[in-house]
């Protein structure tokens, strides 16, 4: 028993003087907290926060970070069969930011309270979710151009509004990955225009890519804003800046024009310019293939999960040895101090 | 004051919230606390900023100018990490 225990075992009438005390510090915190929010500052790690605030976070941050890395792989296929040395090294370069995006963001939902091995635990485990985009299999050359312009372009509509998300290692992580992102659609297009405007076989594997990747690259933005579970708290702490929908709008209208330059045709038929809205109407999307592959039954599901497995116990020895080396050297150190 | 027995420290500061803390300055002090208790006296007199980071100078690890040529070089030969490498038709050069 702790000194205060025994003394409200006393004194009983303190003990509930006390516990009003304590619900009077988490109001005051909670408004200290929205506050902040409201006011538009960011909240750092050490601040107090709700426990739901850093559960959404971590859930919403580590599948973006789980996203960058499981993302290498249906590009990092087409490494060694890139159509040049021009094209593999940009390629190579491409993926290996990808990698890094991962790196900045895994250390940021760190900063949340959360091991690293628990986050990787939860990817492989299927615990923790990716973008479902990556599910999709990269059937041509045409579809590493496609994912360029279309899935990092979708990626960058969202990144570029979360650089105003509310927590101030996430947001640091967006401007940082921004900055490094218009790269990776350019290369895209320019890779899907070389094939638009060859053979008439190129311009079809083209075309082709264009229609397999863009609906999916649609349901990157999520549900609709009315079936989306996280929407609503995470808008009122501003996690999220903007909704689904609103972003899948500003993707679509902005992905118009560049098919036109492509001079391929676009793969949503009521696609048509809506003067009264200032946007483009659009079909719907298929919402059962989204929930599909979302619970597990896309083409390379498994595949995905299974390679990062894979290449995570083939990276044991290289953890080993970095410990046996690290023991080595302290114990060298300590015979030398001594 | 004989400084020779107080260790340096370097300080960041962080100017508001959401910013990165950034380098400002060292100073000498005997552990961490009076590290930041200093920096407070000595670098947020005008309340520059929300919140210091003070790490020993012996602590941390850095590369030296010197080696900048051959830790950096491998990234001169490839432009093609820049966005403006990619040459696009006007109606689309804003992505
Ligand atoms: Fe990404
Ligand atoms: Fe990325
Ligand atoms: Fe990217």
């Amino acid at each position: 028993m702790n000194e205060s225990t025994q003394a409200f075992r006393e004194h009983p009438e303190f003990a509930s003087l006390k516990i009003v005390e304590a619900i009077t510090m988490t109001i005051s915190q909670e408004e200290n907290f929205m506050r902040k929010i409201e006011n538009e500052e960011k909240i750092e790690p050490k601040d107090w926060m709700p426990e739901g605030y850093r559960k959404n976070l971590i859930r919403q941050m580590s599948q973006h970070a789980h996203s960058e890395v499981i993302g290498m792989q249906p590009e990092g296929n087409w490494i060694t069969r890139a159509p040049s040395l021009r094209r593999k090294a940009v390629l190579l370069s491409k993926v290996q930011d990808e990698a890094g995006h991962g790196l900045y963001l895994y250390s940021a939902t760190e900063t949340l309270g959360i091991s690293r091995a628990e986050l990787i635990e939860a990817l492989q485990t299927g615990e923790a979710k990716y973008a479902s985009i990556f599910n999709y299999p990269t059937l041509t050359w045409g579809d590493v151009g496609a994912i360029g312009w279309l899935v990092d372009g979708a990626a960058i509509c969202n990144q570029v509004s979360l650089q105003r998300t509310s927590y101030g290692p996430y947001s640091r992580g967006m401007i940082r990955i921004c900055k490094e992102e218009s790269f990776h659609q350019r290369q895209g297009y320019e890779a899907l225009l070389a094939l638009a405007k060859g053979s008439p076989e190129q311009k079809q594997m083209a075309q082709d890519s264009l229609d397999r990747f863009y609906w999916p690259a649609l349901m990157m933005f999520g549900p609709h804003d009315s079936e989306s579970a996280h929407s609503a708290k995470s808008m009122e702490w501003k996690i999220k800046r903007e909704t689904n929908d609103d972003l899948r709008q500003k993707f679509i209208d902005q992905t118009v024009p560049q098919i036109e330059v492509l001079g391929l045709e676009h793969p949503d038929k009521e696609i048509k310019w809506n003067e009264e809205r200032g946007h483009y109407d659009s079909g719907e999307i298929d919402w059962e293939e989204f929930y599909n592959v979302i619970n597990g039954n896309g083409h390379c599901n498994r595949q995905r999960v299974e390679h990062h497995i894979d290449a995570h116990e083939e990276g044991t020895w290289v953890r080993d040895a970095i410990t046996a080396y690290n023991v080595k050297k302290n114990a060298k150190k300590a015979q030398n101090a001594a | 004051m004989n400084t020779e027995k107080l260790e340096l420290f370097e300080v960041f500061i962080r100017s508001k919230r959401g910013l990165d803390h950034k380098h400002v300055g060292s100073l000498h002090a005997e552990d961490h606390e009076q590290a930041l208790e200093y920096a407070r006296d000595c670098y947020t007199r005008r309340s520059e900023g929300v919140s210091i980071w003070v790490a020993k100078s012996n602590d941390i690890c850095s590369s030296q100018e010197d080696d900048a040529e051959s830790f950096y070089d491998p990234s001169d030969d490839k432009p093609y990490r820049h966005a403006t490498y990619y040459v696009l038709p006007d109606p689309v050069n804003n992505m």
